[in-house]
């Protein structure tokens, strides 16, 4: 005969207000297998546990039900208890009659009958409950990290000061992401690029960091600990062993007229180009779509249309025919920092939205977006940190900014709020008068959001010390009246409808997730919103891991974030791997699904509904070697005990540790004879 | 091509001559409108300003006409009135409750089946006739085409053209022949029904689109809405300013039927306040210029082609005697 305990918690008076406790404590104490049975105020709190770890010995309990809240609250908390007096921990269980029973109940009467028939339900459960032993499972203690923005670096770092390899795969030639175009930051206005190039250099330096830029995660198998991953380091066309930066051949190169990235279109680069003066590292790139000798190539010339750089080159570091070539590494935990991009105002949109024709932005020149402007006012920047019009080159003295671009803006299919861009247009605000003193500042706004360290302080500055001129309400309509652009809008605070000139417009657009961010989140079996930003497994407890073990956050890819935000959340994360790799091997939950080889036939339904890839094939051989079957295995590093296998299994060969049929079918048996 | 015709109270009244260029340019264009037989008010302005109930129940009863008479489309010429019938027709597709509160109302079979079009999709659907037809009859012509506030939204119900720069009716002009301006005040408000009762904001509206226009180096401002119509033109002594030129302002029908060179008169267009007479003028101009230049280009044609003859006869015997 079991010998199980049952424990009744009143949660104070979240269950003891609708569940008669007490009663459900009597009624259970009388059940066949139940040798105790008691309840108390707060079971979870330390006397509580105390009364559950005494019974355990004194009462000689093997189970033990703690009826109380969902599993998800203090399963853990119990099965440790349980655990320090030596019993196995998965022979205690927790009977739901919170959530399930006292909070969607209002009759005591019958919430207090139904809490006993949840109860009884799983002391049915219990009897059939085994000792289960954690699963162990061992760890590569490398990381990787994907992205080199701000957080991308700063998780590596932290990761890599803590003893730890890591590599970091970086897509563009350079790493730095968007923190590398800013001017100078809120909410201290320092120089962005003083701050970030010194981190930059240090990732580069790190012993612990194998940096591969302009590369791509291509393939990502394994689980937790144990993942392989392919990475394509794309074709530089530079030796990027032989190669010192001296910059000859971008000097060589007749092709000037490459729009450049890093300067939003705003300046010029050459077809063999290193993004901007500090890039890391400081190995050029040919981009071959702007390439006269591989344009000609691509024509079926065979002739070599141009070598200039080659020529140039006093170390034979170019290299034409380099191919994308790929990497292999064994990975214990990713990071991912992919960043965001801006909305595209201009005419090309993405599915789903409609973009702002009423702007005329690509149509008007001077009007810009919020990158744009950071270009203009970074002394690296195409007009050395002039503010000036791109159409005329004429600086302009009636300024005017426009907020949540693409932001709360359900009708354009953007709901969210972009979060930094009430911060970055006061900064412009503040920029733009230090540089233009007689010029005047405008901001439509729909409300000023500056929740932050010093951050009200700081759009406050930008209002009383710097004239920033705010306005609330929407701009309906832009267009250009000769040199002027008419700003046609609607003041809601006064309710007059307004017509204003201005010579240049700068449009805070919305943040969204990186192009082909999907792709990457497939690969790593890790789940993205409807917007395509990574999910994070809890929005408040779990904020920088996501749902597949092993795969963590850092930076805007999960949600806009500034740069705080965005290092704080990096150096979470990487205490998150670091954490995980203190350890020499990982330890799992054994509630996972095992496969009995005996009576699997090898339809391998399994394999198709199983949700994380978790089974494989094994060979079943007789003594002599030869194949007898091919069966479904469990891969437990792998599995996440959700069930569907057992639930398709046509044969009963695959169960679930924890939950078999045994022990469900018991417990249902408990509710309906 | 068949297609069910909703003209509304404006083209029978204060429109006539909307409803007169559009009939002439479908006999030109072998399209015949078959008028809803019984058809009654869509409940534009006063009907849905008074109950959302009434704002659908009106055009669905002409929707239900229009099915019950067998069409698959129906033309409603009036922005206002092709606002209406596809703006119920989208709320009856979404909202299952309405629909069956709509059904009693009605009391007669009604599925909703009836695709609603503007002037605008009808005419792009045959720009390649038009092209053909007028051939670039109204060349040099330059007009400003004014869509104003109600053609081309709500966005999502009215999803044939972009809310905020919409190309279709200067698709439709190109078609003529006629050069379309680039211009700032394609979608403003006119002022719409606030005509009577604050006719200064209406003045101020007109006033800075016509001055738009005309900067933009417009000769005419072709519009599709018997609103913005009767504000531009009838209000239009109010809006101009001694001196200036009067700036005709013509349904895009009339602008059509000129490029296909049906005569004013068959359009109606005297019942216009402003003198469409100069832009009349004009359009013989650039027809009669669009001719003659055919007409060089055709005779040069011929010349080259009698000279390539007269070569071809000469050239072998030149080359026996060498
Ligand atoms: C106009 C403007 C002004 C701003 N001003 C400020 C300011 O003053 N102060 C402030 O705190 N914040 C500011 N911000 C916000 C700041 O830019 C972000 O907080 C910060 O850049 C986020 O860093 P990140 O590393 O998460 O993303 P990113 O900077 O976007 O970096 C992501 C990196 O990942 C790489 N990547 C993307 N996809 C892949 C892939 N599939 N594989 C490999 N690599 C990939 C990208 O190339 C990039 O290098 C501003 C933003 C804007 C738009």
């Amino acid at each position: 005969m079991a010998r199980i305990g049952v424990f009744v918690c009143h949660c104070g008076e979240n269950i003891g207000r609708t569940v008669d406790c007490a009663r459900v404590a009597n009624e259970l104490r009388d059940l066949p297998g139940v040798a105790h049975s008691v309840d108390y105020k707060y079971m979870c709190s330390d006397p509580g546990q105390s009364i559950v770890k005494q019974a355990i010995r004194e009462k000689n309990l093997d189970g033990v039900i703690v009826a109380a809240c969902s599993p998800h609250m203090h399963e853990k908390t119990f099965r440790r208890a349980v655990a320090s007096e030596g019993l196995n921990p998965f022979l205690a269980e927790m009977a739901n009659i919170r959530e399930h029973c006292s909070w969607i109940h209002e009759d005591r009467e019958k919430a207090t009958d139904k809490a006993i028939e949840v109860c009884r339900s799983i002391v049915e459960k219990v009897k059939h409950n085994v000792p289960l032993e954690t699963i162990r499972i061992p760890v590569t203690k490398r990381a990787l990290v994907i992205g080199a923005g701000i957080a991308g670096i700063q998780a590596a770092l932290d990761i890599a000061d803590g003893g730890v390899e890591v590599v970091v795969v970086e897509k563009d030639p350079s790493i730095g992401g968007h923190m590398s175009q800013l001017s100078e930051t809120f909410p201290t206005l320092d120089c962005s690029q003083c701050i970030l190039t010194p981190r930059m250099v240090e990732l580069y330096q790190h012993p612990n960091v194998k940096l591969i830029t302009y590369a791509e995660v291509e393939e990502v198998s394994g689980y937790i600990g144990n993942f392989k991953v392919k990475i394509r380091q794309k074709a530089r066309s530079v030796d990027a062993d032989k190669c010192n930066g001296c910059g000859a051949c971008a000097k060589a190169c007749p092709n000037k007229k490459v729009p450049s990235e890093f300067d939003t279109g705003l300046g010029t680069r050459t077809a063999i180009y290193v993004p901007f003066p500090q890039a890391v590292p400081n190995i050029p790139v040919i981009d071959r779509a702007a390439c006269a000798l591989f344009r000609g190539r691509a024509k079926g010339l065979k002739k070599e249309a141009c070598a200039k750089c080659r020529e140039a080159c006093s170390r034979e570091a170019i290299d034409y025919d380099q191919q994308d070539t790929f990497i292999m590494q064994d990975i214990g935990a990713i990071v991912v920092a992919t960043g965001y991009q801006l909305y595209s105002i201009g005419k090309d949109q993405p599915a789903g939205l409609t973009g702002y024709g009423e702007y005329g932005y690509g149509t008007i020149p001077d009007v810009i977006d919020g990158m744009q402007f950071e270009r203009l006012a970074s002394a690296s920047g195409p007009t050395g940190g002039r503010i000036v019009r791109p159409s005329d080159g004429k600086e302009p003295k009636r300024i005017v900014f426009l907020q949540c671009i693409g932001s709360r803006d359900p009708a354009k299919g953007i709901e969210y709020c972009s979060k930094i861009c009430c911060m970055y247009v006061a900064k412009h605000t503040m920029l733009y008068k230090h540089k233009v003193h007689d010029g005047q500042a405008t901001v439509f706004y729909m409300d000023i959001r500056a929740a932050g360290k010093g951050y009200e302080e700081f759009t406050r500055r930008a209002i009383e010390e710097d004239g920033a001129r705010y306005i609330r309400g929407r701009v309906s309509r832009l267009y250009r009246d000769g040199e002027v652009i008419k700003v046609q809008a609607f003041d809601t605070l006064s309710g007059e409808p307004i017509l204003m000139d201005a010579d240049m417009v700068v449009l805070a657009t919305a943040m969204r997730p990186q192009p082909g961010i999907q792709l990457l989140a497939q690969t790593l079996s890790a789940s993205y919103d409807q917007h395509g930003f990574f999910n994070e497994a809890h929005p408040k407890l779990r904020p920088v891991e996501t749902n597949t073990a092993g795969i963590f956050l850092a930076g805007a890819c999960q949600s806009p974030r500034d740069i705080p935000d965005s290092v704080a959340m990096a150096s979470a994360t990487a205490a998150k791997v670091l954490g995980m790799f203190s350890k020499d091997q990982l330890e799992r939950e054994p509630t996972v699904a095992r496969v009995d080889v005996s009576l699997c036939a090898g339809c391998f339904h399994c394999e198709r509904v199983c949700p994380y890839g978790a089974i494989t094939h094994l060979e079943i051989r007789d003594r002599k070697g030869n194949l007898v079957k091919v069966v479904a295995d469990v891969n437990p590093g792998v599995c996440q005990g959700c069930g569907t296998c057992q639930a398709t299994c046509p044969s009963k060969s695959v169960e679930l540790s924890g939950f078999t049929d045994e022990q469900i079918y018991a417990a249902i048996n408990a509710l309906v004879l | 091509m068949r297609i069910g015709y909703y003209p509304g109270c404006s083209l029978h009244a204060t429109s006539r001559e909307f409803d007169e260029s559009l009939r002439a340019t479908a006999v030109a264009l072998d399209v015949e409108l078959a008028e809803i037989d019984d058809w009654s008010c869509c409940g534009a302005t006063s009907g849905h300003a008074t109950s959302h109930l009434l704002s659908v129940a009106l055009p669905a009863r002409n929707l239900a006409l229009a099915e019950e008479q067998g069409m698959q489309e129906v033309l409603a010429p009036c922005a206002a009135c092709y606002n209406r019938l596809a703006s119920a027709s989208h709320s009856l597709r979404e909202d299952a409750g309405l629909e069956i509160k709509i059904k009693e109302i009605l009391a007669r079979p009604f599925a909703n089946t009836v695709r609603v079009r503007n002037v605008m999709e009808l005419y792009r659907s045959l720009i390649p006739q038009i092209t053909e037809k007028s051939a670039g009859r109204l060349k040099g012509m330059k007009v400003a085409c004014y869509y104003g506030c109600l053609l081309v939204r709500p966005p999502g119900v009215l999803a044939f053209d972009d809310a905020e720069q919409p190309t279709s009716m200067d698709e439709i002009c190109r078609a003529t022949g006629a050069t379309s301006v680039d211009w700032n005040l394609k979608v403003e408000c006119c002022g719409g029904a606030f005509s009577l009762s604050r006719t200064a904001s209406v003045i101020r509206l007109g006033r800075a689109i016509l001055e738009d226009a005309r900067k933009a180096g417009a000769e005419a401002l072709i519009v599709a809405c018997p609103m913005c119509h009767s504000n531009l033109d009838f209000r239009q002594s109010a809006m101009t300013q001694s001196g200036e030129t009067p700036m005709p302002v013509l349904f895009l029908s009339e602008l059509v039927g000129m490029g296909l060179g049906l005569s004013a008169r068959d359009m109606g267009m005297k019942r216009h306040f402003v003198n469409t007479g100069p832009i009349e003028k004009r359009a013989t101009e650039t027809a009669a210029q669009v001719a003659a230049e055919a007409a060089a280009k055709a005779a040069k044609a011929a010349e080259t082609a009698a000279k390539a003859t007269a070569q071809a006869g000469t050239a072998p015997a030149g080359k026996g005697v060498a």
